[in-house]
């Protein structure tokens, strides 16, 4: 046992801390996950992480609480990309681009400014990686409060947001407010990505967004099984990589171990690629269409839940 | 302003907006907004490697972000193709996170491939960057018909025989070229906002493609000019004044197309770009 677990691992507390918020964002994050693959808004997913990290660095200038900075930062940046995006899909891309770069440019106006009135060495690198190991045990209970309240919304407006995602045109005609739908859904993306990132850093929270999801979706036939199975994989990914983190401090001489992110990140890449060696399903393979391989679990499911 | 380490900011802003406002104008017209931001901020971690191995940075943003541009093209004919993107990205931050832990950085150095150093620009990374954006430009411009025919009417490009996910892993390997150049010397936040907000605000000017890509470069060279100055001005970032001048030309164009399109009920759209190509 020793040889897998290096002494410690079970008495480390930071190690508790990191197994059970990992735990958690893993969770939520692959519940989010699901339907932001399933709605093609991976961007926007990936882009409310750094809008988040701006809030944070926002809040580091402003000496207000980081979590208030990261939350607020975000459910902003969801409005002003609803706000500014039509509803074709390429517009939302743009869209979500032009927040993005203008979050960008405010984070570095941010940490121009911290870096130049304290001098606070570190704060960038610290709110672009994060750290699992780092977080204060203290911050679990507010973290997984704010997760139930996303998974209650997700739950709250499942069937109108799973009709809207498989085809508008459907959900139209059983007077479902796409919109609103969609920008409960942002809105909600945005408090479990804000929460990810500042409990296990912006680099994490788009890979357990995305990653157990887009595997899951590509292996799994029902919509129900794929988000069992992309919390279990995002789980499993996360808890390996905590254990080979802490492992790859006795690695190296030097005692430098490889931080947390690359493990899990390296799972949860290794799944995906694995997920893409099955052989694709002939429904997928009619065309090249940008769904592809959701396609399937979409008819099934779309049914399942129609019905 | 216009003299000594100044003179090399303003060429190579130049240069760098000319090279993004043509570059951008596909990347808003095909929607690769999100390839366009995942290659330059993950190519960042090929440097850190670089650094690490002792050798010159140029190379590992060269090979890290050429392998992001295949590696996408390659999987996105697979899986969906943001999703695809979005993993190319946590992969090649998560490499770059491993590099950091490794080596003795400075974060200052993190900072400026992120944000950017153009001030600190040197004579001598003036030509490597202009030949760079030279095989840029020349590249769309063989590309030219290719690019539009496949975005707007891929009915027409496949009935010409064109392949799209040739196109498209063409196109990516081009947005790799335009960041190898740029990111070490203007960083990744630079290029990204002047690959979107220019020409999405162009677009909105002009349905035809010939004005919009003009129009986009123009709107990129007043973006970084401007920058340049208020930068000079005020010593803030200058990727600061670039996002938010270019997100300025958005809403402008937005808010002049939304006019137009209740003065005469004529949104911009894609079919006339179509009667040009």
């Amino acid at each position: 046992v020793d040889f897998l677990f290096e002494p410690g691992f079970f008495s480390s507390s930071p190690v508790h801390v990191a197994l059970v918020i990992g735990a958690v964002s893993a969770v939520v994050s692959a519940v989010v996950g699901v339907f932001t693959v399933v709605r093609g808004q991976s961007f926007a997913g990936h882009a409310l992480t750094d809008v988040a990290t701006t809030g944070g660095s926002a809040s580091f200038f402003y000496g207000i609480s980081p979590l208030l900075g990261f939350l607020g930062a975000g459910v902003l940046g969801a409005g002003a990309m609803e706000l500014v995006g039509v509803q074709r899909l390429r517009g939302r891309d743009v869209a979500t681009g032009i927040v993005l770069g203008v979050a960008t440019g405010l984070a570095a106006l941010y940490l121009y400014l911290d870096a130049t009135r304290s001098a606070t060495t570190g704060a960038a690198q610290q709110i672009l990686f994060g750290s699992i190991f780092t977080i204060a045990s203290s911050t679990i209970p507010f973290v997984a409060a704010m997760s139930v309240v996303t998974l209650a919304v997700i739950a709250f407006i499942y069937r109108p947001l799973l009709l809207s995602s498989l085809s508008s045109e459907l959900a139209a005609a059983r007077g479902i407010a796409s919109r609103y739908v969609g920008l409960l859904f942002i809105l909600a993306l945005a408090i479990s990505v804000g929460l990810s990132s500042i409990a296990i850093g912006s680099i994490l929270s788009t890979a357990l967004l995305i990653g157990p999801a887009a595997t899951s979706l590509r292996l799994t036939k029902t919509l129900r099984s794929a988000f069992v199975f992309a919390c279990v994989l995002g789980v499993v990914c996360t808890w390996l990589g905590v254990l080979f983190a802490y492992d790859s401090y006795y690695w190296f001489p030097s005692s430098q171990g490889l931080p947390v992110s690359f493990f899990i990140v390296l799972l949860i890449f290794l799944a995906y690629l694995a997920s893409g060696l099955r052989p694709i399903r002939r429904l997928a393979q009619r065309r090249r269409d940008p769904r592809d391989g959701v396609a399937h679990v979409l008819v099934t499911s779309g049914n399942a839940a129609v019905h | 302003m216009f003299s000594g380490f100044m003179v090399n900011a303003w060429l190579i802003g130049t240069i760098v907006a000319f090279v993004g406002g043509v570059v951008g104008f596909f990347v808003v017209l095909r929607g690769a907004a999100f390839p366009a931001h995942a290659i330059p901020n993950g190519a960042f971690a090929g440097a850190a490697g670089a650094n690490l191995i002792g050798v010159n940075p140029l190379i590992g943003l060269g090979v890290f972000s050429l392998g992001a541009a295949l590696g996408i093209g390659r999987l996105a004919r697979r899986g969906r193709a943001d999703a695809v993107t979005a993993m190319a990205l946590v992969m090649m931050l998560a490499l770059g996170a491993a590099f950091l832990s490794q080596s003795t950085e400075y974060e200052p150095e993190i900072f400026s491939l992120l944000f950017g150093e153009i001030l600190g620009v040197s004579r001598g990374q003036l030509l490597p960057v202009a030949l760079l954006g030279l095989v840029c430009v020349v590249a769309v411009g063989v590309l030219y018909r290719r690019l539009l025919l496949t975005s707007i009417a891929p009915e027409i490009a496949a009935a010409q025989g064109l392949r799209p996910e040739l196109v498209d892993t063409a196109f990516l390997v081009v947005i790799a070229c335009a960041t190898t150049m740029t990111v070490p010397v203007v960083g990744a936040l630079l290029i990204f906002t002047l690959m979107i907000g220019p020409p999405a605000a162009a677009r909105c000017f002009t349905d035809r493609a010939e004005m919009a890509l003009a129009g986009s470069v123009v709107l990129a060279l007043l973006t970084v000019w401007a920058s340049l100055a208020c930068s000079y001005t005020t010593n803030w970032p200058v990727g600061f004044f670039v996002s938010v001048f270019s997100a300025g030309w958005f809403g402008l164009g937005r808010g002049y197309a939304h006019w137009r399109s209740h003065a005469s009920f004529e949104g911009v759209t894609d079919h006339t770009l179509v009667n040009v190509a």
